[in-house]
């Protein structure tokens, strides 16, 4: 059937949304110059890192960045900076860190939507199944499952499948991207890929499939017990067309917007996850980071993920507004 | 008119039952026991007919309607015992695939509060094609849905629309084309027009008596409004706290009244709505279903109680063309206790 | 006072109805028993632990049930009982400390937003808004790295990072309850706004405040033992992440050093949601009345 509403109205809601959040944006961008700004010591290491820097460059920060002057005019040059889209220069990469962290960003963005992937498929699944028969076995099953996922630290969780399914079975490959030994080309590539990822997705998806297991469960035994699933049954509908166009249809869009506000945790998940696999991507970089003392890098992926974060519930608010005929726009 | 998919069942001709009720009796366990909404309830809906099915607040309707369809709001909800003929074949030992195919194609239902009976997230279109599909009517979905929306007055437009786009009394309508879209022999109407504005009930209910009238089906109709009663009921089933209590063609119902019931109803006394003690003396209202008074559950309000009230529990009485529960007929001239 | 005042809500039926709402949830008694043992542990920690944590001896990689080392030692020798024992009492610090900061800021945010409205509210929703959606774990990895990862440092900042669903809870409850009777008759009889915040309405929305804040407490073990993960636990105190951060290096040789302390943060975690959800059901109205 033909919607009554035309894309139009849909772009002015999509860019309403997109107003709302510049000011988050600006707000982001001003909690990492407060974090410069406030760092002990002298603030150039926060823009520099503590990796060694020729003096030069020192020198051409301090200027940039105007860390002689008022704190306003200092706020003002961070700001056009960013905006400029400089983030800075990483000594121990030898590479503008904006660049760095695209570089980077590529194969996070591959491990992190295959686990929302997944965990939306096997948690749906999960959830239907517990809340077609409530406290039933397979229910109280699903219910201790998410249990187990809301507590298990995904780091932990990757350390014993590296230990039961790389160092005790042997089945898959305990880190890294790919083989490095072997030299794959064509499919053989996309496979030994794929089974590098099989095990930092499992450890990422626990979690939100644990998230979406009970997000299912509840909100589809709260839709089956409205007005509308009896008239469809009354219709004549069979049970499975009852449960997934009205039961899951009205269950989806929690799980949407579940999955898009928890973008920030997934962040964070797949940061512990790719640094127990060895996984090179944002997290990892992170990670080393630390111990380069890479201040630029971390300020500058705090400033990207957060962005990204943002776009991601922007597109949640979206996809609910295509979803439910309801929300006005 | 085209009809695509499933070979429809021959149209009743008048006068045919299409749908009789023998004993039908449904449970509900409560955390308060057992309950019977629907307690050995025997009625009869024959082709070209509206019967009504009259009652305070929770004397029963709605279980009944469900029961017919034995589709419950409530998992603890049970038909335990009764026949349900459809044209004379009884649905009760029917398999679950063989009623939900009854279901939406002989029988229709329609429901009382229409925006909260339509899926929000679905277009009306998509709900009335998914009707269709259901009974292998799919081909040719489209101009029949436009030709349904045709029947109940609503523009063809509005199949693209959601339900919170729709007035009440469009939604209502969309309900009556959901009832009647497989052409079914009988519609089952839960007080269609309560939730609607005063100026919109009449029309609908306009509606529904004329395609009524012009599909020849059968129709069960249950409300709270002796008017909507006598407008359009050719005959009458009065109901309380679970059990049939008095039955007879519309004329008779309104001209002489035979349970006290009844002619409280009738007099105004009883609200059908609030219900209300016919006098002082008599309290109380709806009985509580899960601990029924003993014997005739309506004694406890009864102006006319007698012993036999109390303990027995009273059969239906013959009365002229009419039958009531009640021991103020036990060998009065002309009354026959049947069942 | 001559006026009176209407009756508040009570939240709560007392201490005694509370536990018996609260005890028919087993998985929730579970996660006491669960918390209550954690809390035993930690307390008497330097009675229970066999060694100092950070003693190191000769016998590197003894696995679990050797002579001395039930759980085992790690690559220095390290006994990992007396260990995971010692991390307790960080965790519990940690998590008790950082949910209360978070609970106290989310009070605060939440009651001025949620009682006093208009532009006020609108620009702290703003903030919290601003707050929930910077990835917690990653601002709070670049605080530590600059400030330094002692105990305190950790306790603030993750409590200075978990406030907004607590200042969003406490906001919408404070909007439902300014309107009340009992609020009105307040203003009436001339109570002042802080005293009406902190006297009059605090006490009827704490109920779900107080499940929030063991769901927080199970967060923030969980942040602590992820940074302590990235090597940014506090360097002097022994800490289930840090552990495991050593762990990594050994996981093909060690199996001991990650298992032992991994059930440990699942199991303090665990114990603390289960109290929440426990906490949950048997405060919530609704969830009451249907049982
Ligand atoms: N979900 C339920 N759980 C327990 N008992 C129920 C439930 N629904 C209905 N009942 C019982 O069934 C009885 C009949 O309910 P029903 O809905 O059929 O009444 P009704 O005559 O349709 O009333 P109304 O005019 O209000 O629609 C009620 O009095 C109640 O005791
Ligand atoms: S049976 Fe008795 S109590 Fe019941 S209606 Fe008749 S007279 Fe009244
Ligand atoms: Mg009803």
């Amino acid at each position: 059937m033909s919607r009554a509403r035309g894309s139009k109205a849909l772009g002015a809601f999509a860019l309403e949304r997109l107003l709302n959040a510049v000011p988050l944006v600006i707000g982001v961008i001003v909690i990492n110059f407060l974090l410069v700004s406030l760092a002990p010591g002298d603030p150039v290491t926060a823009l520099i890192g503590e990796f060694p820097a020729p003096p030069e460059y020192v020198e051409r920060v301090r200027a940039q960045y105007g860390l002689d002057r008022p704190v306003p005019e200092r706020m003002v040059r961070y700001l056009g900076s960013v905006v400029r889209g400089d983030l800075g220069f990483s000594f121990a990469n030898r590479q503008p860190v904006l660049e760095l962290v695209l570089e980077r960003l590529g194969r996070t963005l591959v491990l992190m939507i295959s686990t929302v992937v997944l965990a939306t498929i096997v948690g749906v699944v999960l959830g239907v199944w517990a809340a077609r028969r409530p406290h039933s076995g397979v229910d109280r099953g699903a219910t201790g499952f998410a249990l187990a996922g809301y507590s298990i630290p995904e780091f932990w969780l990757g350390q014993i499948l590296i230990l039961v399914f790389a160092v005790g079975l042997g089945w898959l490959p305990a880190g890294g991207f790919r083989s490095i030994r072997a030299d794959y080309v064509g499919w053989a590539a996309v496979v030994d890929q794929a089974r590098h990822m099989i095990l930092p997705m499992l450890a990422l998806s626990f979690r939100y499939m644990a998230i979406t297991t009970r997000l299912t469960r509840a909100s589809l035994l709260e839709v089956m017990n409205s007005d509308y699933i009896l008239a469809s049954r009354a219709r004549g509908l069979s049970e499975r067309r009852v449960l997934w166009e009205h039961g899951l249809r009205a269950a989806a869009l929690p799980i949407i917007t579940v999955i898009g506000y928890n973008f920030s945790f997934i962040v964070a998940g797949s940061a512990l996850v790719e640094t127990v696999f060895g996984w090179p991507g944002v997290g990892r970089l992170m990670y080393d980071s630390i111990f380069t003392r890479d201040y630029p890098v971390l300020l500058g992926i705090l400033l990207i993920v957060s962005i990204a974060v943002i776009l991601v519930n922007l597109l949640t608010d979206v996809a609910y507004a295509l979803f439910d005929p309801r929300v006005r726009y | 008119m085209s009809r695509a998919g499933a070979p429809p069942a021959a149209a009743p001709t008048a006068g045919e039952t299409v749908l009789e009720l023998r004993d039908l009796t449904t449970e509900i366990r409560s955390v308060r026991g057992l309950v019977r909404p629907v307690d050995a309830v025997s009625l009869r809906v024959r082709a070209g007919e509206v019967v009504g099915l009259v009652g305070e607040s929770g004397s029963g309707k709605s279980m009944t309607a469900f029961s017919v369809m034995r589709l419950f709001p409530t998992k603890a909800a049970r038909l335990v015992s009764g026949e349900v003929r459809l044209r004379g074949r009884d649905l009760v030992p029917l398999p679950q695939e063989a009623m939900r195919a009854v279901r939406g194609r002989e029988v229709g239902m329609i429901f009382q509060d229409p925006a909260s009976y339509l899926n929000p997230v679905l277009s009306v279109g998509r709900q009335l094609e998914q009707q269709l599909q259901a009974h292998a009517m799919g081909r040719g979905a489209r101009a029949r849905i436009a030709e349904l929306l045709r029947d109940v007055g609503l523009a063809s437009e509005i199949a693209g629309r959601y339900p919170h786009e729709l007035s009440g009394g469009q939604a209502q309508r969309v309900g009556i084309a959901s009832a009647l879209a497989c052409r079914p022999a009988l519609v089952i109407a839960d007080e269609p027009t309560t939730a609607l504005d005063v100026t919109i009930q009449a029309q609908v209910l306009r509606l529904m008596a004329r395609l009524q009238r012009e599909g020849g089906v059968a129709m069960l109709l249950i409300t709270h409004d002796l008017g909507v009663v006598a407008e359009v009921c050719d005959h009458v089933y009065v109901m309380y706290a679970g059990r049939i209590v008095e039955e007879a063609p519309v004329a008779s119902l309104f001209a002489a009244p035979q349970h006290p019931y009844t002619q409280g109803l009738l007099a105004g006394v009883l609200d059908l709505i609030e219900p209300k003690p016919i006098e002082v003396a008599i309290h109380g209202s709806v009985p509580d279903l899960a601990s029924p008074p003993p014997g005739c559950r309506f004694h406890p309000r009864c102006p006319h109680v007698m012993d036999v009230c109390r303990r027995e529990t009273p059969p239906h009485f013959e009365v002229g063309d009419a039958r009531a529960a009640c021991w103020l007929h036990d060998g009065a001239p002309g009354a026959e206790a049947t069942a | 006072m001559g006026l009176s005042v209407p009756a508040a809500p009570t939240a709560v039926g007392g201490v005694r109805g509370f536990w018996r709402q609260f005890r028919r949830h087993r998985l929730g008694v579970a996660g006491l028993a669960a918390v209550v043992l954690l809390g035993l542990v930690a307390v008497f920690a330097p009675l229970l632990a066999p060694y100092d944590p950070f003693s190191t001896s000769r016998n590197a990689f003894a696995p679990p049930g050797s002579p001395g080392h039930i759980l085992g030692t790690d690559h220095l020798g390290r006994d990992v009982l007396s260990g995971v024992i010692w991390g307790a009492r960080v965790s519990l610090i940690v998590g008790l400390a950082a949910a209360f900061t978070a609970t106290v800021i989310g009070i605060a945010i939440g009651a001025v937003s949620g009682y006093f409205g208009g532009w006020v509210d609108e620009l702290l929703m703003r903030i919290t808004e601003l707050f929930q959606i910077i990835p917690r774990f990653v601002l709070a990895l670049i605080v530590v790295a600059f400030f330094g990862s002692g105990l305190t440092n950790l306790i603030l900042v993750i409590g200075i990072l978990s406030w907004p669903q607590t200042a969003r809870l406490v906001r919408s409850q404070f909007l439902r309850h300014r309107s009340l009777p009992y609020v009105d008759g307040a203003r009436v009889v001339g109570m002042r706004a802080p005293r009406i915040i902190f006297s009059e309405i605090l006490p009827n929305v704490m109920a779900p405040v107080i499940v929030v804040a063991s769901l927080d407490i199970a967060q923030a073990i969980l942040l602590e033992a992820s940074l302590g993960f990235f090597g940014l636990g506090d360097p002097n105190l022994r800490s289930w992440g840090g552990m495991l951060n050593t762990a990594q290096g050994f996981v093909q040789r060690a199996w001991w050093m990650s298992v032992f302390p991994g059930i440990a943060i699942s199991l303090a975690v665990l114990g603390f949601n289960l109290v929440g959800d426990g906490l949950n059901e048997a405060t919530d109205p609704r969830l009451r009345e249907g049982s």
